[in-house]
């Protein structure tokens, strides 16, 4: 276990200074000046030239990627170029948007489409399974950002139960975040509560094909002691491996839903960065991104690890 | 009866600031400012949350456009123009408490035109030669050469007057004079401001207001519709005006604002350069088309780089009137065939979906067109700065910016000596008489010369709740204004 863990984390280091190599070079190369776009058509070249110096944007690339990566490691990420507070500040505000929002998103999906899957697989070829079938056909296909929408309009312009936007804080009160966060999280979890699901289907009908599921059964399990106890954790793998991909997804990807719901997430704050060259903030962001996908990457391997013994010894 | 009349009295009371006249506010804004410090950036989120509200200048605009006093209540000008004197309201204090004097003044404006400022409009301050100060009431600014445009400059966001003690968390945690204090600012979601007990004027009706940013269209419509947001002085999606419009509970405000919307033109380009050719092109649009199909009716028409509003505008629209024959002729005079024209347009809708428009008035005169999309930084790099296109659309926002026809360097690259003589003179003329003259052969130069296309007045369309009254109907600049605003039945 301990030398499987090992090689997963040398692989991960590796990615991560190739990523931050990669990340570094493209985001120089895109044409486009935080000083003069901070200052706007009127601003005459000496104050653009001056602002350009403030920034340290005068300095070579080496010297500057050196500072970068030195700085990350030691916990220090810079000041952003037009909100001048400390990058990390705006990072953690903003990733007390995004986890939450990804966890309660993910929290839902998991809780409809586990069961709904099982349920679709026992009853399998039954109009319950075909009607569930159909279901999460329709969620994979509508659009999340139209299926919000839908949310907003229903709920916050026609019953006004929730407002139909913004995050007022967690210092507002507990309940008051999480309601604001429950749209949203529903918008997103929908569709990737279909794919779950059909996921957990497949996984689990091909397991109850399995011989030792029939074996289990001639010594006398029921059905669903047979499914529960056996088919289930053999059929976790696939779902785990979306689970960590979803996760992924939900914690970067939630850019459009933000929008629609004006969330002060990561997403936003990566767009907002990149429109206004605040390349500092949209380096160190996507670099904590990459860090976190590679970070579940690493988690679910060793779940799989868990859930599957044989998979310990490494090869 | 008595229960009744208790339990009544208990609904009053727990529903108390319902029935008591509302003194908050909600506020819309697509953008959100990068920081809070108009001396810092020219971004116009800055100034629409403090202009007036938490900062204020030596002068200011007033909602017509005007020039009043401001933190100074009076001021005069010596006989060959080149010496203002200002004097100071008494009792201002900062934010802070502590109180503002002519040392604040002095401080701002030679911080302003610092060899080191990064003020995003340091040519307002250009021809300063020295501040000071004979009595902590007084300024006395001494001008290399007369400017007759001095106070108008002083009015601008980014002459407001700040504090040496303050300045330094602008950014963040603004500290001005003005009638609100800063409160909170929840990066990505919203800012407060309070009332400002402490004011030396007239105190505003509100107690709190909150500009909450909403960047999309269909959110910014839900959040209105939902109650959320009480006013969006600035709406960001025309196409849903109309459904406000029919909304009793809501009033639409259209008002004008600095914005010339033009084609612009690389003047030093082939074959561009020819008079005849951007003549040609600006006979082949139909302005009326743009402004009902880009901007869904809201515009006014305009015929040269000046604000309809101005009493010193001049109608010049006939001179480039539709008009695709007199197009093709002009293009078979310059000697010019099968013309392609790269169009750069930055992402607002005006420029998105009018250059979609001029594109396919442009071909109906045998022009074709490339158009590229850009990102703001990647057209102030390309467009802007290097020069690198042929055509573009642009709205310029800056109040009374015809000055910049003076700038051969600007990026549409107009150079006419005449014209950058005029525009000096201009500079220190004094008499409003003469003046006005100047403005308008201004205007009809670069109009003679087409230096660009004209297209229209960028229109203010904003929505607000019925119920409010004393917001900017216009925007002389980019402001919203909160002292006069209230609620009422």
């Amino acid at each position: 276990m301990l030398r499987f863990v090992l090689t997963r984390f040398v692989s991960l280091t590796l990615s991560l200074i190739v990523a931050s190599l990669v990340i570094f070079a493209v985001i120089e190369i895109i044409p486009g000046d935080p000083a003069s776009y901070m200052l706007g058509l009127n601003a005459s070249p000496d104050a653009v030239a001056a602002l350009r110096d403030q920034l340290g944007l005068n300095e070579s690339l080496a010297l500057r990627y050196v500072d970068w990566v030195g700085g990350m490691v030691t916990g220090d990420f810079g000041l952003s170029y037009t909100y001048k507070v400390p990058v990390s500040d705006l990072v953690m505000q903003r990733l007390w948007v995004s986890l939450p929002l990804a966890i309660y998103a993910l929290v839902l999906s998991t809780l409809i489409a586990i069961p709904v899957g099982l349920i679709a697989a026992a009853k399998r070829g039954s109009a319950t399974d075909y009607s569930i079938m159909g279901a999460t056909q329709l969620g994979i296909a509508v659009p999340n950002f139209w299926f919000a929408m839908l949310l907003v309009l229903v709920f916050a312009v026609t019953l006004r139960w929730f407002s139909a936007g913004g995050f007022p804080g967690w210092d507002a009160g507990f309940w008051l975040a999480l309601k604001s966060l429950t749209l949203p999280a529903i918008a997103l979890a929908l569709p990737q509560a279909s794919i779950l699901a059909r996921v957990m289907r497949s996984a689990l009908i091909e397991t109850l094909g399995e011989d030792y599921i029939r074996t289990a059964r001639a010594k006398g399990l029921s059905r669903r002691q047979a499914t529960v106890r056996h088919a289930l954790r053999n059929a976790m793998i696939p779902v785990l491996t979306i689970i960590g991909l979803q996760f992924s997804f939900l914690l970067a990807g939630a850019i459009i839903i933000e929008n629609v719901f004006f969330l002060p997430g990561l997403g936003r704050l990566i767009f907002q960065g990149i429109t206004q060259r605040d390349l500092i903030v949209v380096e160190s962001l996507v670099m904590l991104l990459v860090f976190a996908v590679i970070l579940v990457t690493f988690l679910v391997d060793i779940a799989y690890a868990a859930v599957d013994p044989r998979l310990r010894r490494g090869r | 009866m008595t229960k009744l009349f208790t339990s009544a009295a208990a609904i009053a009371l727990i529903a108390g600031s319902a029935f008591a006249q509302q003194d908050t506010i909600t506020i819309g804004m697509q953008l959100e400012p990068p920081n809070l410090d108009p001396t810092g950036g020219a971004a116009a989120a800055i100034d629409e949350v403090v202009y007036s509200n938490i900062f204020e200048g030596l002068t200011r605009f007033g909602p017509d456009g005007s020039i009043q006093p401001g933190l100074a209540s009076d001021w005069s000008v010596n006989d060959d123009g080149t010496v203002y004197t200002f004097t100071l309201r008494d009792g201002v204090t900062f934010h802070d408490g502590s109180a503002m004097d002519a040392e604040d003044v002095i401080f701002s404006l030679d911080r302003a035109r610092a060899e080191d400022s990064t003020n995003a409009q340091k040519a307002l301050f250009a021809g300063i030669e020295s501040v000071e100060a004979p009595d902590p009431l007084t300024v006395e600014v001494t001008l290399s050469e007369p400017n007759g445009n001095f106070p108008f400059n002083m009015a601008w966001g980014d002459a407001v007057i700040v504090a040496p003690e303050s300045i330094e968390e602008a950014a963040t945690a603004p500290v001005g004079t003005g009638p609100f204090t800063f409160t909170e600012w929840v990066q990505g979601d919203h800012v407060t401001i309070s009332r400002n007990d402490a004011y030396w004027g007239e105190a505003p009706a509100l107690a709190t207001a909150t500009f909450k940013f909403i960047s999309d269209g269909n959110a910014a419509f839900a959040a209105m519709m939902a109650g959320d947001v009480d006013a969006f002085p600035v709406f960001p999606a025309p196409e849903l005006i109309s459904q406000f419009e029919a909304d009793p509970r809501f009033t639409v405000i259209e008002g004008s604002t600095e914005g010339e919307t033009i084609l612009g033109m690389n003047n030093a380009l082939a074959p561009l350069d020819n008079v005849k050719v951007r003549r040609a092109i600006s006979h082949a649009i139909n302005r009326q088309d743009i402004i009902d199909g880009a901007m869904f009716g809201y515009g006014t028409p305009i015929g040269t780089h000046f604000a309809p509003h101005n009493p010193d505008y001049v109608d010049l629209t006939d001179m480039s009137a539709h008009d695709p024959e007199a197009a093709k002729a002009l293009l078979a005079e310059a000697g010019v065939e099968n013309l392609t024209l790269r169009l750069m347009l930055p992402p607002p809708t005006y420029a998105r979906r009018g250059g979609e428009i001029i594109a396919a008035q442009l071909r109906d005169v045998g022009i074709e067109t490339e158009i590229s999309n850009l990102e703001w930084a990647q057209w102030l790099e390309q467009v802007f700065k290097g020069k690198d296109f042929d055509l573009t659309i642009v709205s310029h926002t800056e109040p009374a910016d015809i000055n910049i026809y003076a700038r051969p360097e600007y990026y549409f690259q107009y150079d006419n000596a005449d014209f950058q003589a005029l525009i000096e003179d201009l500079a220190v003329e004094s008499d409003p008489a003469k003046r006005s003259e100047m403005n308008k052969t201004a205007q009809r130069t670069i109009a003679e010369d087409y230096v660009n296309g004209y297209l229209f007045q960028l229109a203010k369309v904003g929505v607000a709740n019925a119920k409010i009254e004393g917001l900017w109907e216009n925007a002389p600049t980019q402001a919203n204004d909160l002292t006069e605003v209230r609620w009422v039945d």
